[in-house]
């Protein structure tokens, strides 16, 4: 099994209760709560965390992309990226992912993860999203449009990487009359795109098409919807007429380790909480902006959201539900064996700091997650 | 009187239209809330003259052609509707988007208009003065934040909407994204082409707009060669809504000066 240490970068020291009062800890939540001095200190913490999962064996690290928000510092992923290449030698870099719709001009993202590319000398991994619906507030662009951008880009994108350039680019959002990707990306012929998904059909379509077939990740989820979108790509593509490769299939989730059970619940408890009740708290208008869905995937989460009636999510529903794995070795080892059983999923991207977990936790879960639990997920 | 509805075809794209009355045309331009009610202010309006009352493409049960893209492709396809209808000196009147619309429409071709009347319209901004941000409000949020008078919003809060009409508002609300979102509720192109509506224009305005703020009557009222501004005390984003009888009599007496 692949494994991948990702990391978010959570503002850590966010004020949680000045951040309860305001809407949510998206888009509105103000700047000010933001302290330059803490926040750089951050910065460092995270990034050795990250340089760390190399040390301890980890086959890749992982930055992503959010914006306007205490949940991630990277509204610029690449420039982490480009800092871990410094620090790291063998160990892969995944940026889990660039929004491609959020720009003005793709051919940017084309030149910047080639540049990553040869710096790191055919070390990264490309995933692409959408950005999330606060994302469509955040940028101004229009999520209407969001697919049809998408879309767009990585075609742009991944004809840079790949065609003889100069061409011109005749799209109905993007229109370069120039595309020369300088420098071209060092892998050939191209870094692996992944797609980190929270799932939807369209999605898995897209992304396993056999001109494709990229690996689908899918992100905080409940097991039982892991399972459910692992399974309906392998459908999707025994009707391509072929057969899901492990490598296709990922899975995104916090892990926390520890001796036991109840250690691990006790010690995780409270950072899994304010990883969703408080740096993920957007309110519906702000996940769900106008046309980042289909009209029926809008029905279909308006439908499911009033019966779940809008319980926060504790420590014990998100175990219970598995959407996080937190305990013993043995616990978290079952769950992803468990998983594996199920879908035969090969990617794992483990998030291994969550909300406010500590510097201290993080590197005792890290290592106890290196020393007892990778080991037996080597094939 | 109860209005007609039925299908009109043009270009293959079928829109529902709301007809009542007879005499003079009005064309009666809705906004992003689309036309959920047949309105007391229809009603008056539709005493004295032909109202036609089209849904949108892309709002309510009208179709929603995926080349429909922005407000200046509605203005076209308005200009297609009306000529192939052959309506002819119509009293337009538009309401935010729509407003927004009647603009785009006039600066094109105002030849078969005889006069305008624009109810708080989208479509120019006053730099740094943001518009009210209805995408982020809440569902509650954003219907109180449309009246001044809130019995209004309570009786629409206290309405349980049905499956269909649920499906009509995400639809409307999926078309005023798709044609208000960025940059939002204006075209920047259009505020320069004003000066080409040519014709008298009423600019009708509530005070305590919480969408689209009131000071933005006085650059209509700059731009447009022609325009008067009428201001309405205690009156939200929704004049002919809020204050129906005020703004019909307004419109009456604009028409009637209009004439003579």
């Amino acid at each position: 099994m692949k494994l991948v240490s990702f990391h978010l970068m959570p503002y850590r020291p966010l004020d949680l209760a000045e951040a309860a009062r305001h809407r949510s800890a998206w888009v509105l939540l103000p700047n000010r709560l933001y302290d330059p001095v803490k926040g750089a200190e951050e910065y460092a913490r995270h990034i050795d965390a990250l340089v760390y999962a190399e040390h301890l064996g980890f086959d890749a690290i992982g930055v992503n992309e959010h914006h306007q928000t205490a949940y991630g510092l990277m509204p610029a992923p690449n420039l982490i990226a480009s800092a871990l290449i410094q620090r790291t030698s063998n160990v892969q870099i995944a940026i889990l992912g660039r929004a491609l719709p959020l720009v003005s001009n793709p051919i940017y993202i084309a030149e910047e993860l080639a540049m990553l590319d040869n710096l790191s000398k055919g070390r990264i991994i490309a995933g692409f999203v959408r950005g999330i619906g606060s994302e469509y507030h955040s940028s101004g662009v229009n999520p209407y449009f969001s697919h049809e951008r998408f879309h767009e880009a990585h075609d742009l994108i991944t004809r840079a990487w790949t065609e003889p350039g100069p061409f011109a680019f005749d799209g109905d959002h993007f229109h370069l009359q120039y595309v020369n990707c300088w420098p071209r990306p060092y892998q050939q012929p191209h870094p692996p795109v992944w797609i980190p998904s929270q799932g939807s059909s369209e999605t898995v379509a897209w992304a396993s098409h056999p001109s494709r077939r990229y690996p689908f990740l899918v992100t905080f989820s409940s097991a039982d919807l892991v399972a459910r979108y692992h399974t309906s790509y392998r459908e999707q593509a025994r009707q391509y007429g072929y057969e899901a490769a492990a490598g296709q299939l990922g899975w995104a989730c916090p892990i926390y380790v520890a001796d036991t059970d109840s250690r691990a619940r006790t010690e995780a408890a409270h950072a899994i909480e304010t990883l969703f009740n408080d740096f993920l708290r957007q309110t519906f208008e702000m996940l769900m902006p106008p046309g980042y869905t289909s009209m029926n995937s809008m029905k279909n989460f308006i439908r499911m959201r009033s019966s779940l009636g809008g319980a926060r999510p504790t420590a014990d529903s998100l175990i219970e539900s598995g959407t996080a794995l937190i305990g013993s070795p043995k616990t978290v080892l079952g769950g992803i064996e468990k998983m594996r059983d199920r879908t035969g999923f090969g990617i794992l991207v483990a998030l291994l700091q969550f909300g406010v977990l500590s510097d201290a936790l993080t590197r005792r879960n890290m290592d106890m997650f290196a020393a007892e639990v990778m080991p037996k997920l080597r094939d | 009187m109860a209005a007609q509805l039925r299908g009109l075809n043009v270009h293959d794209v079928t829109i529902q239209l709301h007809r009542a009355g007879r005499g003079p045309t009005v064309l009666f331009l809705h906004g992003a809330g689309g036309v959920p009610l047949w309105l007391p202010f229809f009603e008056t309006l539709a005493e004295h003259h032909e109202l036609l009352v089209p849904e949108h493409p892309g709002f309510g049960r009208s179709d929603d052609p995926a080349w429909i893209r922005s407000i200046p492709d509605l203005a076209m396809f308005y200009l297609d509707l009306i000529e192939e209808a052959d309506l002819r000196d119509i009293h337009l009147i538009g309401n935010s988007l729509g407003g927004w619309l009647a603009a785009e429409i006039l600066i094109r071709d105002r030849s078969r208009f005889r006069d305008v009347v624009l109810l708080a319209p989208a479509g120019i901004r006053a730099k740094g003065i943001p518009p009210g941000d209805n995408f982020i409000w809440g569902p509650e949020e954003a219907i109180r934040n449309l009246y001044h008078d809130q019995t209004f919003a309570d009786r629409i809060l206290a309405a349980q909407p049905d499956e269909m009409q649920m499906d009509v508002f995400l639809r409307n609300r999926f078309s005023a994204a798709k044609f208000g979102w960025q940059p939002r509720w204006l075209n920047p192109d259009l505020e320069k082409w004003l000066h080409r509506i040519k014709l008298p224009a009423l600019v009708v305005w509530g005070r305590e707009d919480k969408l689209l703020p009131a000071d933005y009557a006085a650059l209509w009222g700059e731009r447009l060669p022609d325009a008067r501004i009428v201001m309405l005390e205690a009156c939200g984003h929704l004049p002919h809504v809020e204050h129906a009888n005020a703004v019909a009599r307004h419109i009456s007496g604009f028409w009637q000066g209009v004439r003579s």
